[in-house]
This record gives C-alpha cells, structure tokens and sequence, in this order.
C-alpha cells in the first residue's frame, strides 16, 4: 500500500515538476523575444518551414476533407430535400472544426516532429551546448523563433485550408452531384457569421503555439542518446495531438 | 586564473565529483587525465559554467561563477571558447558560417572584416578554401580543425578543449596538438585540455593534473607527474606508453 502510495506521489511530482519545467521554457523563450537582438532572419526561416514547406500537405488534405464532406453530406441532406445547404455545411465545418485541428495535426506530423528531431540532435551533438559557451542564448536564437513561426504560420495555413477545403466540397457538390452552384455559395454566405471565422483563428493561434511549444520542449530536453531521441520525438508528437483535441474541445464549449 | 574549489557533482544518482579542488594557471597549458568515466568532461563544463556544482565554488579571475545566471554568466563566458570532443559545429550552416557565427552573433561584425578573420583562422587551421563545407561533408581531423579555428575567432582569453584528438590517428592528433599548442604559444591563452594522449601530452602541457575517484589526485609539472610515486597513477601513465613496454612473442 505505502509503494503504491509512493509510486503514486512520485508520479505525480514528476507531471507537476514537468509542467512547470515546460511553463519556464514558453514564458523564458517569449521573454528572450522582446530583447535584443531581434532575430528577424531566423522568424522568416522558420516560417519558411513550418509554413511554406507544410503547404503541399495541408492543400492536398483539405482538397480531400472537403471533398469527403461533400460527399457524406450531400447523401444525408438529399433524405431532407435539403442538398442546397451543402455549402453551409462544409464551410462551418471547415472553418470551426476541421480546418483548425487538421491544418494542425498536419503540421505536428510534418514540421513539429522535425523541430524535435533537429533541436534534440542540437542537444545530442553539443551543439546547444555551443550556443552557451559563444554566449548565444539558445532559446533566443533555437526556440523563440520557432514559436512565432508556429504562432503566424499555422493560422495562415489554416486559412488555406478552409480555403481549399470549400472548393474541393465544391468540385464534388456541385461539379459531381449537380448541386446548384448558386444554393452552394449562398448558403455559405448566409450561415457563416464573423464568430465562425473568429473562433477558428483563435484556435489555430493556439493550437501553433502547442506544436511549436511541446515539440520544441520535448527537442530541447532530449535524453542523450539515440534512443532518448526517437521517445522525444514519439512523446511530442503524441503529445502535441492530444493536447490539440482536448484543447479544441474546450475552446469549443466555450466558444458555442 | 582559474581555481576550483570543493566542487562536488552527483549525475544520476551518482557522484561525479566528490570536491574537486584545482587551480588552473593563467597563460599555461594544463592538461587533465582521468580514466574513462572519471568526469573530466563535467569538470571542463563546471569552468564554463555549462554546468553547476552541488556545492563548491568556481572562480574565474576572482569571480564566483557557480551560482550566476543569464546577462552576468554570459558576459564570463565571453571570455572562454570551448573546443568539444565532436566538434559541435552547427551542422546546417557551412564552415565559414561556423566560424563567422561567434564574430556575427556576438560581435555584430559583418562584410570584409568578418570574412577577413574567417580566412585568416581557416588558413591557419589548414582549412584555407574549404569555407563552403558544410560539416558533414569534412573528416574527423577536419571538423575538429573547424571546431579550433571557430574556438579561436574571437581570440578567448581561455579556451577548453574536451578530448580534441579523440578518434584520430596519431598523424592527425599530432597535428591537432601541434595547432593547440602553436596557437597558445603565440597568442598566450589559458588553455585547459582533456585528454587520453599519453605520453604526448607530457610533452605539450605545462601541467598535468590528474582526476581520480571524483578528486584532483595530482597536479604538477610534466617531468615531475612522471617521478610520482602514486603506484595507480604510476600504472595509468605506464600503460599509456610512458614507460616502454617489452615486446612480447605471440608464444609468450
């Protein structure tokens, strides 16, 4: 019973000590930003790959979520005699739920796996290390940059999605099942009010900031070793995906 | 100067450094060697202040070190460069990048001036013209040439260098020692060194101090280290060379 009890506490000293670890890191890493010098050139260069290069990935499934969502959609209406909602139903989809947690998804999957791994061979390599002794403050130049990227790039990214997502159900709505193009996109005009559109900026802002926070985290306090890596990796991805729904799940109540 | 005192170090569970007590010459070359595992490496990170003891003090030029943080830590360790055992070059920008990075970073320095002392150091490293590689492209020897010309760039008043002839083969790690030892001749930096090179580094260093068991077990001058009567310091060095061994037959 007293093992149990003292497995228990341990445990639950490690996730409070954890959290708190993790609490310094952000409010450490977004401090450094407001101080100089300013590192404009390394904010482009990870916009450039959490957002630029995430692009191809994000267009290709929100081109096939819309699709789908067409698809099932149209199926369900057409028992009501409805089918001219169509539009609505995908864009509030989209813009509220889909787009958001899957642009992010993609993007954990895509650029925050690789920030881990590349930040957790910086630590592995001593490269980190390096950066300390030249008086570079790592989370400075490595973390803090990162953070804003995933703060601008994933709301942009977003908004493709929800762009792309919108006509790829067209394409299937209305070019495939003969949906009235006109019914399409005025039933999005009339359905979709500006708290739509402002509820999911507000939640692909943070779900940026929780890829970019745990997968850098989870890189930058890599156990050293190759193994110690591949966990790293494994947790922030893991981590970032849950983190994404629970915290969708919770904007969402608060939101409706 | 640097001077060390009571430092102790427990890692996992396990304790590294059980007070080390070390001064380290202003302007000399000290060497220190130590069985694998000894904790030399934690020792050379305590100087910079990589890591911090569990208690004990650090002092550089009669500054406690140990216990600072952020802007005071950073502006000691303006005064050190450290060379590590792989290298640690910045694996996504080229060697000139490398070597530019502490003039760029915390000089501020840009153009000719930085390009001026990036070529100079490269050319005395043996690396003239290999500016544009990046490192995954260089040898062992050649990362570590790197590794010493980005560690001399902002000419440091100390320098560290954490096992810098590990993995190379004697051509090599002789002309490493000859690099370290060349450029603290002529520029007067306070260098300290680990390493395994025995009895090379007999001839190099100024000092050699030994660590054993968590403690500095003898620190001296290299003729007199070899004269010490210590029988386990006596059989580490023996067994590095010092002492010539017979040949011995494959039939025994």
């Amino acid at each position: 019973m007293i093992t149990m009890l003292e497995r228990l506490g341990r445990w639950t000293m490690n996730v409070v000590g954890e959290m708190g670890r993790m609490l310094i890191f952000v409010v450490s890493s977004v401090a450094w930003l407001f101080r100089p010098p300013f590192r404009v050139v390394q904010i482009v260069k990870q916009l450039h790959f959490i957002g630029y290069k995430s692009t191809f990935v994000v267009v290709l499934t929100a081109a096939f979520t819309g699709m789908v969502l067409a698809l099932q959609g149209y199926y369900t209406l057409r028992k009501f005699g409805s089918e001219g909602l169509l539009g609505s139903a995908v864009a509030l989809s989209m813009i509220r739920e889909l787009g958001p947690v899957l642009a992010a998804l993609m993007v954990t999957a895509r650029a925050g796996s690789a920030m881990t791994a590349e930040i957790g061979i910086m630590r592995i390599t001593e490269q980190i290390d390096a950066l300390d002794t030249m008086a570079v403050n790592p989370l400075q130049y490595l973390i803090a940059p990162k953070l804003v990227a995933g703060l601008i790039g994933v709301p942009l990214l977003v908004a493709i999605f929800d762009v792309v997502g919108i006509y790829g159900g067209h394409l299937v709505g209305v070019e495939l099942l003969g949906v009235n193009a006109g019914s399409y996109w005025n039933s999005i005009a009339s359905s979709v009010e500006w708290k739509d559109v402002y509820g999911g900026i507000l939640k692909s802002i943070s779900f940026g900031l929780i890829v970019s926070w745990v997968c850098t985290y989870k890189g930058f306090y890599t156990r050293m070793s190759a193994e110690g890596l591949g966990t790293a990796t494994t947790e922030a991805v893991v981590l970032s995906s849950v983190l994404i729904l629970v915290w969708d799940y919770f904007l969402t109540s608060v939101l409706l | 100067m640097i001077k060390l005192v009571g430092v102790t170090k427990t890692l996992g569970g396990h304790p590294v450094l059980r007070g080390v007590d070390l001064v380290i010459p202003p302007r000399k070359l000290t060497t220190i060697i130590g069985r694998s595992g000894e904790g030399k490496s934690v020792l050379l990170k305590h100087m910079i202040g990589l890591m911090q003891p569990d208690s004990g003090e650090v002092w550089v030029d009669g500054m406690e070190i140990s216990r600072l943080r952020g802007r005071a830590l950073n502006d000691v360790r303006k005064r050190f460069a450290m060379l590590f055992q792989g290298a640690a070059l910045f694996d996504s920008l080229t060697v000139f990048e490398n070597v530019a990075f502490p003039l760029r970073e915390r000089l501020r320095m840009k153009g000719p001036e930085v390009t001026g002392r990036v070529e100079e150091k490269l050319e005395q490293v043996g690396l003239a013209g290999m500016g544009h590689k990046f490192p995954a492209e260089l040898s062992g020897g050649m990362r570590k040439r790197a590794g010493l010309a980005r560690a001399l760039v902002m000419q440091p008043e100390i320098i560290l260098f954490d096992e810098p002839t590990t993995g190379l083969d004697p051509l090599m790690a002789k002309s490493i020692h000859d690099l370290i030892t060349g450029m603290q001749r002529k520029f007067g930096f306070t260098a300290v060194m680990v390493s395994h090179e025995i009895p090379e580094i007999f001839g190099i260093s100024d000092y050699v101090a030994m660590l054993k068991g968590g403690r500095i077990a003898l620190m001296a001058e290299p003729l007199e280290f070899q004269r010490t009567q210590d029988p386990d310091i006596q059989e580490f060095i023996s067994v590095g060379g010092t002492v010539s061994l017979r040949a011995v037959s494959p039939s025994g």
